[in-house]
């Protein structure tokens, strides 16, 4: 298997062809070793924050345990489980590593305006995940002693936030011990600086998401309002530089209009001096900034989360804005008026700013490791797929996918043109999160701006939902799990019917070649009576049925109660199913925090770590990345360790052999 | 011919290009789900671009197949609007009857459509929310009370907030949020030889007549001679595509070419 000659989904083109974007020139000249360097604007920001960061910062955690502040923990010992690494599909493998790097991350976009007064950060300065995440996490705290980033340091301290065991919500269900069960194997752990975990309870995270509710009329109500408001555990808000709301997550501009004012004032007080803020940190609540051309993006999160990850997700609200109004637009209308109301022009589309946020606050495995989940199929019945896709294909399409519950099944495109994980993030969430387009119940044709592809136009999207089978259980995900998506992309206006046509003329050769078809819908596109004719619906339909595997199914017996595994070259991952640790969202949230925690940590600047391994009250987590592969598992805390170590081995070879199965690779190219 | 609906209709059946237009949150997909599923949600997410259904209707002569197009009601969404409109044989033009602006809104679109789309088009104009105000409360030009201050954000949740109104906001009285009275949207739909209903498709109320309607005032002969079937639509649409300036995909940067502004 050579997997150096494969084609990526996504590939060095979209470089070359972003060369050609006038636009860029900001982007391509500003230095690319922007990406090795913002540890340099991480401090400088973060210094200059200190005078109101750091104090409040150090008596919160003085107030926890004074000690822990004094006598810092040693580092943990390198895992003896770099072994690991001499396994040979590693080695075999290890020509790739090239072909990862180039592959386009999430963040990678230069889709991005021209910042004003030459900042150094213009670009996304997340060049790739190899250099890019490792050079920005967040580690670097370590090298000075203010512990001003608590969330951050939290992967190499003793646990803070958890000192007071009572109110540790725990990872998994049934979470027993405190005491090591095995203490062969755990005593040694117990030198181990434990990690940091979210204590999110079920009934807190569920209002999470409610609405903060309307002012009445005497504003007697504001009180109240504003107490809920802020006992939200995140925050975004975007605003314009002059001042102006645009769209905030949670409460409306009147509510919080003295609040947006503060953050407004602060972040220009910096852009006035040239000195871009891009994060600080008051207690245990992490503001980080992203100033991208007018707009300015704000986080607010008291999650397990750091500045990387945050920034990332600022950037796919910031993509979803572009995707609705382009990026030449958006400038035009700020150059003419700076102090534009975008609000109007985005009319519409603050749903699916909204459900992207909430995606992103319940946890997104998808923007944490900047890939996309595909649906596991078996490899004949992929190809089935893909040549009923190029058999149909017509004049005008560009992208064509076939999507089931957020999950790729299959891909046509051209040679020349490559997906961006981020803009399908976009297109995931405007077709499954948000209910705009699903409600409607018939065929859409959205025109939509691909930002990763190319953020100067429109491009135009057909999508059509077919129902397989509308067995249903108990499992929050299922609505959103059981509809298969048709999502054909054209850059053509009023290519509709050309779309819909791939229909037609389908049905015209199938009841030549084969009589009775019965049309189960009007949406069935054409090529998918082709599958039904190969029995490719079906397989889908099962797949989906079949869920994500469990990994006990993978690895008998395993301690390891979920993983994530993401193939670098492909750009893609799979995971494991979430039921029946983390059904709830509270759940799902902790355990995305955990792998928020060891991710921050292998990515960490300046780190060559390749495994790393960490405790906390209420999870052990084990991440391992090779220029192949990264695989992070999480287990219950008294796991042994072995035996997490070999199950994440087992996984490793697993999806290894299976990786034509889990992954898209290349797709179906015309 | 013209024989789209399978062979076992014994009527000869035609299609017919519809759609809807009118500003945002007025209602107009809600109608259209009312009409095809027969169902109403609340609060529904504002339709992205637009949306394609079709349905039939039954009169007595024949059967009229619509397609429908439901076109999103935000501003940067205008420019898209020729191309569902062009070719169309009946057009939907929706108001809130407890919005003022929105009628204004609507007769632009009349206007427009009248300068634009094919000359014998059929155009209803309807006004929506029925069920925000005292049902057929004639609340004549004088009585009407001047328009609330709407923000400009207010738009998309104008219909839960309006239907809040009613129970304890500024009209406790008559409970009628009516701010268009019917006499001043007749009169005006008159004028322009428009059919006029209003509808609610939270209720279900006069929903099915519009259709109807529209469907008795398609001329015989536009159904003989236009376009019947769902293939001569897609030329329609279709056909045109070729004259736009067209993006080369065989070319590196194909794409970069587009339009660039929404506007």
């Amino acid at each position: 298997m050579v997997n150096g000659e494969r084609p990526s989904l996504c590939d060095q083109r979209l470089k070359n062809q972003a060369l050609n974007c006038p636009r860029n020139d900001c982007g391509m000249t500003a230095p690319r070793s922007a990406s090795a360097s913002p540890s340099s604007a991480d401090w400088s920001a973060a210094s200059s924050q200190d005078a109101t960061a750091s104090p409040a910062s150090k008596t919160n955690v003085a107030n926890h345990d004074p000690v822990l502040e004094e006598i810092r923990p040693p580092l943990p010992p390198r895992p003896t489980t770099l072994s690991l690494l001499n396994d040979e599909t590693a080695a075999r493998n290890v020509g790739l590593q090239a072909e990862a790097t180039t592959a386009v991350s999430h963040a990678e976009i230069e889709t991005l305006a021209p910042e004003p007064s030459g900042s150094t950060y213009s670009t996304l300065a997340v060049r790739n995940l190899s250099d890019g995440l490792k050079a920005k996490a967040s580690l670097s705290h370590l090298a000075s002693a203010r512990g001003s980033e608590t969330a951050d340091s939290a992967s190499i301290r003793s646990s803070i936030q958890n000192s007071d065991p009572g109110d540790v919500e725990v990872l998994f269900k049934d979470f027993a011990p405190t005491v090591p069960a095995d203490h062969m194997d755990t005593k040694s752990l117990l030198h181990y600086p434990e990690c940091a975990a979210d204590d999110i309870g079920d009934v807190e995270f569920a209002e999470e998401f409610e609405p903060v509710g309307e002012l009445d009329e005497t504003a007697a109500n504001e009180d109240l309002l504003l107490q809920r408001w802020k006992s939200k555990r995140k925050h975004f808000l975007i605003i314009s530089a002059a001042g102006k709301p645009i769209w905030t997550r949670h409460g409306d501009g009147g509510l919080i209009s003295t609040y947006v004012g503060v953050v407004q004032t602060i972040i220009s007080f910096y852009e006035d001096s040239n000195d871009h803020l891009r994060s600080f940190t008051a207690g245990d609540t992490k503001f980080v900034i992203l100033t991208r051309g007018p707009l300015y993006l704000v986080a607010i999160s008291r999650m397990l989360e750091n500045d990387n990850q945050l920034r990332l997700q600022l950037e796919a609200l910031y993509m979803q804005i572009l995707s609705t109004l382009t990026l030449p637009s958006l400038t035009h209308l700020f150059s003419v008026r700076p102090s534009t109301d975008l609000k109007r022009p985005l009319q519409g589309s603050e749903t699916l700013l909204s459900s992207l946020a909430d995606s992103f606050t319940r946890g997104s495995p998808s923007t944490l490791l900047s890939a996309l989940e595909t649906l596991k199929l078996r490899k004949v019945h992929r190809q089935a797929i893909n040549n009923a896709l190029l058999k149909t294909k017509s004049k005008n399409l560009l992208y064509g996918l076939v999507v089931a519950g957020g999950r790729l099944v299959s891909v046509v495109r051209p040679k020349k043109h490559s997906l961006h994980p981020g803009d399908l993030q976009l297109i995931f969430n405007m077709i499954f999160e948000a209910d705009g387009i699903k409600a409607g119940g018939g065929e859409s044709w959205v025109p939509v701006c691909l930002p990763g592809f190319n953020s100067s136009g429109y491009l135009y999207m057909y999508v059509s939902f077919i129902k397989l089978n509308a067995d249903t259980d108990d499992h929050e995900d299922i609505v959103k799990d059981e509809s298969v998506a048709v999502v054909l992309i054209s850059p053509a206006k009023e290519s509709f019917y050309e779309m819909q046509g791939m229909r037609d003329s389908l049905v015209e050769v199938s009841s030549q070649t084969e009589n009775i078809f019965e049309v189960r819908e009007l949406t069935l596109i054409a090529f998918l009576k082709q599958m039904e004719k190969n029995g490719s619906m079906q397989v889908v339909a099962a797949s989906i049925d079949q869920g994500r595997p469990a990994t006990t199914d993978i690895v008998p017996g395993t301690v390891l109660h979920h993983f994530m595994y993401k193939s670098r070259a492909n750009v893609q991952f799979t995971m494991s199913e979430y039921s029946p640790e983390f059904t709830t969202t509270a759940r799902k949230r902790r355990l995305m925090s955990a792998y928020n925690n060891i991710h921050s940590s292998i990515h960490a600047k300046n780190s060559q770590i390749k495994v790393h391994y960490c405790v906390s009250k209420s999870a052990s987590t084990f991440a391992w990345v090779t220029p192949i592969f990264e695989l992070y598992c999480v287990a219950e805390p008294n796991a042994n360790r072995k035996a997490l170590v070999q199950g994440a081995s087992r996984i490793a070879q697993w999806a290894q052999r299976e990786e034509e199965r889990l992954f898209i690779i290349g797709g179906a190219v015309f | 011919m013209s024989d789209t609906a399978g062979g076992n209709a014994p009527k000869p059946s035609s299609s017919v290009k519809l759609v809807l237009l009118g500003e945002a949150a007025v209602g107009k997909s809600s109608l259209v789900l009312r009409f095809v599923n027969n169902d109403f949600q609340e609060n529904k997410e504002p339709t992205i671009g637009a949306a394609f259904l079709t349905q039939k209707c039954t009169l007595p002569t024949r059967t009229i197949k619509f397609e429908i197009w439901d076109t999103a009601g935000q501003e940067r969404f205008a420019s898209l609007a020729p191309m569902y409109y062009r070719n169309a044989q009946a057009a939907l033009v929706v108001y809130d009857v407890t919005k003022p602006s929105s009628l204004t809104k609507a007769k632009h679109w009349v206007a427009e459509l009248q300068r634009q789309a094919s000359p014998g088009i059929v155009i209803a104009l309807v006004g929506n929310k029925l069920d925000l105000t005292n049902d057929g409360g004639e609340s004549a030009g004088g009585s009407r009370s001047p328009p609330l201050e709407h923000g400009s954000g207010e738009d998309e949740d104008g219909e839960e907030e309006e239907a809040n109104d009613v129970g304890g906001g500024e009209l406790p009285d008559s409970g009628d949020a009516r701010k268009v009275s019917t006499r001043e949207a007749s009169s005006y739909a008159e004028e322009e030889g428009l059919l006029f209903f209003e509808t609610s498709a939270k209720l279900g109320t006069n929903v099915v007549d519009v259709f109807t309607a529209i469907a008795n005032a398609i001329p015989e002969s536009s159904l003989k001679t236009g376009r019947g079937t769902a293939g001569a639509g897609q030329t329609s649409l279709g056909n045109r595509s070729a004259e736009d300036a067209r993006v080369n995909l065989g070319e590196r940067n194909a794409a970069t070419a587009k339009e660039g502004c929404a506007c």
